[in-house]
């Protein structure tokens, strides 16, 4: 008998099989349903995006500085070049400016070496954005030490004032929403119910009331003659929003943890506080950051809604500035423009939560 | 090593804050004091601010003639009529707006989240197109886009876009038939009543016979048969007593028919779209969840394909889709609050913005207006654990 010892090197794969022509067919035009549904997606894709890239790009005008250089058919982007500054800075006195660019550029690159795996000291660089920077941020535009000249809130405005919302209403809503998530799974029964009420009372309530509850009750709860700041009143409503919707997400992390570890940790003889803040929390956190990055999205989102009690964020301000008489008729460059700048925040914040929930899944 | 016998602790008692149960009863008293403190502390400068302002508490206040109209209502009201009825207008707004955009959500979302999952890859890429750039703009900013850019851009009343002389669209709203129902048509919902309480009837009599006897009738179909024809057949045989009043041009405005003003059409809009973008992703996710192996053991029982969708994967992903469904309709009646921002009154527009406005009466008010919704969030979650108690696994 013959035998063949040897492997046969393996054959390519059928033609058929492999290819663009394979894929076209097994993705695209397996069988006539199938065919006619693509067509028909063509057919919308075409219909979608001809005349918005005609629109968009092709018959737009870019250059300019006043209506008048509006001459084409489609869009004006002069429109919001010429009021970039302003929705960048709101009404920011613009030769300070540079001070917010300061803020900007170090909050960038702390976010990129907290964001980046491979870099050292994230304990040391987490602790600088959490308690260092936001001194830095408030010395440096709110003004009035330093000798920097003093710039009052009521000036604050754009994407600053939508950046300033978001990451203080975070930042603040955090260390509540870990204390209110101990609390809700706390074995003392008024410590746990006075938790459950203040989460479920902020979270059933539309943020829309809360910011008017904020803008109208605050004051007639303060002292008479105490005076709140307009944007501290919208910060301590977001706040307190935000810090409900965090401590479910810190609930959930918590849940996440088998009792083993806080069993284990107790039978060394830790305290309750060495347990959570050396044991369980740490893990936990694992597993909260994508709930807590979707959540910084929604309130990033939710930010637009103080433009309701006078407030002006990036998109209040672009309001603002297409009931200005000398530009009228500029609605969808506005708002084009505006859901530009915030699909590109939200968009990539919730593509780096996806890559951290495959990072963050080791598996057991 | 040996082990040495339990020992009692001797010596002194240790004192009261080593002992846990009497730290946890400092704890909470310490909790409940400040607390205290803190209330007391808001009400004292309550009253002063309020004596100070020269408001007076109370809910005297919804008794009094609120003075403003309202754009569009679903009860009578005129601006004769009480803040109390004012209160309860912007109620049934939310309500409405509320109720169409979970309706139009849920159709858009399903529909999104299967193509979702289509092998046809250019659908399959449409659908996350849809949700990816509908889910990253702020809702706010979709109401605006569909109110000031798309809909203050349609023509004026005097040329209107028209559909077959019945339905007219311009700046003004929306304009549709109105029915209008003729002495008889009072037999109609009596047929629509017959009619379902038969099918029900039927579907469960079907069940019963299903489970003695294997035999069983497309019992979806008849009863759907039922309630479509009993009452189409009581129309003709009652010689149809509903006549269209068709809306009309007259002077600058349309007389007759259903208006459907703007702001609704934009808030509807907006929210449905925005909210369908996440109901996919839980239908997608949901569907995502049911593990293979369920398909394919249906399989191997011989299961026909068409009935193993039905009647094993949808009933396993209703399980996981049907608790964040709700909460996607508890924001989307939270978010309808944001129609104050383009003046279609609801509750906290008409409520909370005018009539706070007009009165002062600013505790009252947001309470009342924080009560609507946390009793519909509470209602809403009853009806999850509720679900949730009816769904969740049996183990062994």
């Amino acid at each position: 008998m013959i035998h063949n010892r040897e492997m046969l090197p393996s054959q390519p794969a059928p033609r058929r099989s492999i290819g663009p022509f394979a894929w076209l067919k097994a993705n695209l035009f397996s069988g006539p349903v199938n065919t006619l549904v693509t067509l028909a997606g063509l057919y919308l894709l075409y219909w979608l995006l001809t005349p918005t890239i005609q629109w968009a790009f092709i018959e737009a005008d870019w250059q300019g500085a006043s209506p008048d250089d509006c001459t084409s058919a489609g869009a004006c982007w002069v429109f919001v070049n010429a009021r970039l500054d302003q929705f960048i800075y709101g009404l920011y006195p613009s030769e300070e400016t540079w001070r917010i660019n300061i803020v900007f550029a170090l909050f960038t690159a702390l976010i990129a070496w907290l964001a980046i795996p491979r870099l050292p000291y994230k304990r040391w660089i987490a602790i600088i954005t959490l308690f260092v920077f936001p001194v830095i941020a408030y010395v440096l535009m709110h003004g009035g030490y330093f000798g920097l000249p003093r710039v009052s809130t009521q000036r604050w405005g754009g994407l600053t004032l939508t950046l300033v919302l978001a990451v203080v209403g975070m930042v603040a809503a955090l260390p509540i929403g870990v204390i209110l998530a101990l609390g809700r799974r706390s074995t003392m029964p008024i410590i746990r119910s006075v938790c459950v009420i203040f989460i479920e009372f902020w979270r059933g309530a539309p943020l829309i009331t809360i910011l008017f509850m904020a803008s109208v009750m605050l004051p007639l709860f303060m002292p008479t003659g105490v005076d709140i700041d307009r944007l501290i009143r919208a910060l301590v409503g977001i706040t307190l929003f935000q810090s409900a919707y965090m401590a479910e997400v810190v609930r959930g992390g918590l849940q996440a943890i088998p009792n083993g570890q806080d069993e284990a940790a107790a039978a060394l003889g830790m305290s309750y506080w060495k347990r959570m803040g050396l044991i369980v929390l740490p893990q936990a956190l694992k597993m909260m950051i994508p709930g807590i990055v979707n959540t910084f999205i929604s309130l990033f989102k939710d930010t637009t809604l103080v433009m309701i009690i006078g407030l002006f964020d990036l998109l209040g301000i672009v309001q603002a500035a297409l009931s200005d008489s000398r530009w009228l008729g500029f609605d969808v460059e506005g708002y084009v423009f505006t859901a530009f700048v915030f699909w590109i925040f939200c968009f990539s914040m919730s593509r780096y939560s996806q890559y951290l929930e495959r990072r963050l899944h080791t598996g057991h | 090593m040996s082990i040495r016998p339990q020992t009692q602790p001797t010596g002194p008692k240790p004192p009261f804050w080593r002992d846990r149960a009497k730290r946890a009863l400092l704890a909470q008293c310490l909790l409940l004091a400040a607390l205290a403190a803190i209330v007391l502390f808001i009400i004292d400068n309550t009253q002063d601010n309020l004596a100070s302002r020269g408001i007076t508490t109370g809910l005297g206040f919804l008794d009094d003639t609120a003075g403003f109209g309202i754009g569009q209502t679903l009860i009578d009201y005129s601006s004769d009529s009480t803040y109390g009825r004012t209160f309860i207008v912007g109620l049934l707004n939310t309500l409405l707006v509320s109720g169409l955009g979970v309706l139009a959500a849920t159709l858009v979302g399903f529909t999104v989240g299967i193509a979702r999952l289509s092998s046809n890859w250019l659908v399959a890429r449409l659908a996350s197109g849809y949700i990816e750039v509908f889910r990253n703009i702020p809702l706010l900013l979709q109401i605006f886009f569909w109110y000031f850019a798309v809909l203050q851009s349609l023509p004026s009343t005097r040329e209107s876009m028209s559909l077959g002389e019945a339905i007219f669209l311009n700046i003004r709203g929306l304009y549709l038939p109105k029915p209008q129902f003729l002495s008889g048509f009072g037999s109609i919902p009596i047929a629509i009543v017959v009619a379902i309480a038969a099918s029900i009837g039927l579907i469960i009599w079907n069940r019963r016979r299903h489970a003695a006897t294997g035999k069983r009738l497309p019992a979806i179909w008849l009863s759907l048969a039922i309630i479509i024809g009993l009452p189409l057949l009581v129309l003709v045989i009652t010689g149809i007593p509903v006549t269209w009043e068709l809306p009309e041009l007259g002077g600058f405005n349309f007389s007759g028919g259903i208006t459907i003003i703007p702001e609704l059409l934009a808030l509807w809009l907006a929210l449905s779209i925005y909210t369908a973008s996440f109901i996919a992703e839980i239908v997608r996710s949901g569907i995502q969840a049911i593990s293979h192996g369920q398909t394919e053991a249906a399989l191997a029982l011989s299961i026909p394909k068409k009935l193993v969708l039905r009647l094993v994967i949808i009933p396993q992903a209703m399980r996981v889709i049907v608790p964040p469904l709700t909460s996607q309709y508890l924001n989307l009646t939270k978010n309808s609050s944001l129609a104050t921002a383009i003046g279609y009154p609801d509750l906290v527009s008409v409520f909370a913005g005018t009539t706070l406005n007009q009165t002062g009466q600013a505790i009252e008010v947001i309470a009342m207006t924080m009560a609507v919704y946390l009793t519909i969030s509470l209602l809403i979650s009853m009806f999850m654990n509720w679900f949730n108690a009816r769904m969740a696994l049996v183990e062994r």
